[in-house]
């Protein structure tokens, strides 16, 4: 800023364009600000935008049937016989299987996240706003689900229910809400003694009211930036116990099942093992990049 | 010390009730329940059956038949599998060397890398090199690890033929020690990897923190080098958060373990989980989880004890 502080008076003020004049700086401005300055997080933003669209209008774009079986072109590599990423075991369109496979890990993954900011919520800010017994209990349940390995207590689950998509996204949903309980127990310790939320219970506000109108809106930072990191937890997980056999079931495809056998066609066809991979990968570091960029952006510790 | 001692273990001994009363309800949601292998026989009678049943305490009320079960696991009788009818106990102590092996070698790996990479970064914040290594332990958290073992078995194993492509030692080899780390490098990489990314995150968050203090601002204005300001100052009031991650990430590894045990056909206590899932192998399978429950509970009530230990701000709480 060596320039503007021997620049004149006029000149200083063109050189801050941040803030129009007249125009206060909401949190969300300020908060918005920072996130487009976050390269990766922005690139996060599009590549997901990306992704959710190829999933939303999968039927449009694939070039085939997902579940067509034709076993003459089985193996076939990418680029040949008409297949722009090759075919399967038993000749079904790679391409247009990811595409259907996106639909379904990304349903599972929005939808988990669902359950896992809900549940979360509940018990975060009911156990930072009652405390007490409510808050010892709550936690203590919370802290002993954190002890058990998620693989474990996933696969578990998924293989005594039985495997669907409703009930994969329940079982990763309910057994990932713990650290957003957490968090925002925490926080709702000190915000619950904050001059507003006493304000409002002199006012006579019920506890319900206190919770959704003045704790709920002070969370929404949090819960944002969990939600954000929890689908891609959520896709991530769905791949592991696709994978070990006990997701999704085949002949509908997820990612994860779509590398359930690849390690056999190794030497036969191994981009049936790298495309599903690379689209995981893809779909969980974006879905990471944008809520680190969110946490950044809505910390308010940090004023850049 | 002592009060925060007792209030800590305390606490752990209330979670250990907790954790194996989790487990134990939820092997109550087997189908058909733990008798259910039994029911498969076509010669089973109905009352054969429900002996069954009396003699599992399976008809008595769900409290008593934990603290039976609880009483059981603590004098070490841990019930038989169903699939040779081997102690639980000792079908499990066969598989945790295995798992020990990967894992301890993975996680020093990852403190290692981890560590140097982040002081790297935290001594030189938003410099390319920063930048490479924040933008790679993104992507090395997002890789699922299933499928990073898989392209290094393709790579290594199948192509280049560099390295095995599973299992612990060659079968009827020598079970020599080279034979054995030949072995071991590639799972334990691949394990390694993810933690590697936290650990660098972790240290560099911590460590940029604790460099940002006034005490770290003494010692600079003292004259100290800034090589004993780092490593002297800096650097060891970082090591608690350290210490507590190193706990954390526990049930983290276990998971991690499992799933490159399945790749790579190690054979630890996360292969001998996935297939006595398929075995429908109850016991075996509430025997690993609350063995792995039990040592994460544990690990982190040490982790705990050592922050507290080395930092008395801790223990005045």
């Amino acid at each position: 800023m060596a320039t503007s502080a021997t620049a004149p008076p006029g000149q200083l003020a063109a050189t801050i364009p941040a803030t129009r004049q007249g125009e206060v700086d909401s949190p969300w401005r300020i908060a918005s600000r920072r996130f487009l300055r976050h390269r990766l997080a922005t690139a996060g933003l599009i590549v997901s935008i990306l992704l959710i669209l190829s999933a939303l209008f999968a039927p449009l774009i694939a070039p085939g049937d997902p579940l067509r079986i034709s076993i003459l072109d089985k193996f076939a590599a990418p680029m040949t016989k008409g297949y722009l990423l090759g075919a399967d075991e038993v000749g079904r369109d790679l391409l247009s299987r990811l595409l259907y496979a996106g639909r379904v890990s990304l349903l599972v993954g929005f939808a988990a996240m669902a359950v896992t900011v809900i549940v979360g919520t509940i018990v975060g800010l009911t156990s930072g706003f009652y405390g007490g017994r409510v808050d010892a209990f709550l936690m203590r349940f919370t802290d002993a689900l954190l002890s058990f390995p998620t693989v474990f207590l996933l696969l578990v689950l998924a293989a005594f229910v039985g495997a669907s998509l409703l009930s994969i996204t329940l079982i990763i949903g309910l057994t990932s809400w713990m650290e957003l309980a957490r968090i925002l127990r925490n926080q709702t310790l000190t915000l619950r003694e904050q001059e507003f939320v006493q304000a409002g219970r002199a006012l006579g506000a019920t506890n319900p009211w206190l919770i959704s109108r003045h704790l709920l809106p002070n969370s929404l930072g949090p819960i944002m930036v969990a939600a954000t990191l929890n689908v891609a937890n959520a896709v991530l997980a769905e791949s592991y116990i696709s994978y070990l056999g006990y997701g999704i079931q085949p002949p509908e495809a997820s990612w994860g099942n779509m590398l359930n056998n690849a390690q056999s066609y190794f030497n036969s066809a191994p981009w049936i093992a790298l495309f599903p991979g690379i689209l995981i990968t893809l779909t969980v570091a974006s879905f990471n990049f944008l809520g680190d960029g969110l946490r950044d952006a809505l910390d308010p510790r940090s004023r850049r | 010390m002592t009060p925060f001692l007792l209030r800590r273990i305390g606490q752990s001994l209330v979670l250990l009730v907790l954790v194996t009363a989790i487990a134990f309800g939820l092997m109550r949601l087997a189908p058909g329940g733990p008798e259910a292998v039994y029911a498969l026989s076509p010669s089973m009678r109905a009352e054969d059956l429900a002996r069954i049943r009396a003699s599992f305490g399976l008809d008595q009320p769900i409290h008593i038949q934990y603290v039976k079960w609880a009483t059981g696991m603590v004098s070490g009788d841990w019930g038989r599998s169903y699939r040779d009818s081997r102690p639980v106990r000792d079908v499990i102590l066969d598989r945790a060397p295995a798992t020990l092996e990967l894992t301890i070698t993975a996680l020093v790996i990852a403190i290692v890398c981890g560590v140097a990479i982040g002081v790297l970064g935290a001594l030189r914040p938003h410099s390319a090199s920063d930048y490479v290594a924040t933008i790679g332990a993104m992507f090395a958290l997002s890789i699922p690890t299933f499928w990073f073992g898989l392209m290094v078995i393709f790579v290594f194993a199948v192509r280049l033929g560099w390295i095995p492509s599973g299992g612990r030692s060659t079968m009827g080899g020598d079970d020599s020690l080279g034979d054995r780390l030949h072995h071991l490098v590639a799972p334990a990489l691949v394990l390694g990897l993810v933690l590697v990314a936290t650990w660098s995150r972790y240290t560099r968050a911590s460590l940029l923190e604790t460099i940002g203090q006034d005490y770290v601002r003494t010692a600079r204005a003292k004259g100290m080098t800034e090589r004993h300001v780092i490593w002297g100052h800096a650097f060891r009031n970082s090591l608690g958060p350290l210490l507590t991650l190193a706990g954390l990430q526990l049930p983290f590894l276990f998971g991690g373990a499992l799933v490159t045990e399945s790749v790579f056909t190690w054979p630890g206590m996360g292969r001998l989980f996935v297939d006595s899932l398929g075995y429908r192998d109850y016991p075996v399978l509430m025997g690993v989880l609350v063995v792995t429950a039990v040592l994460v509970v544990v690990s982190n009530l040490i982790a705990d004890l050592l922050v507290a230990f080395v930092d008395p701000r801790i223990r005045m709480r």
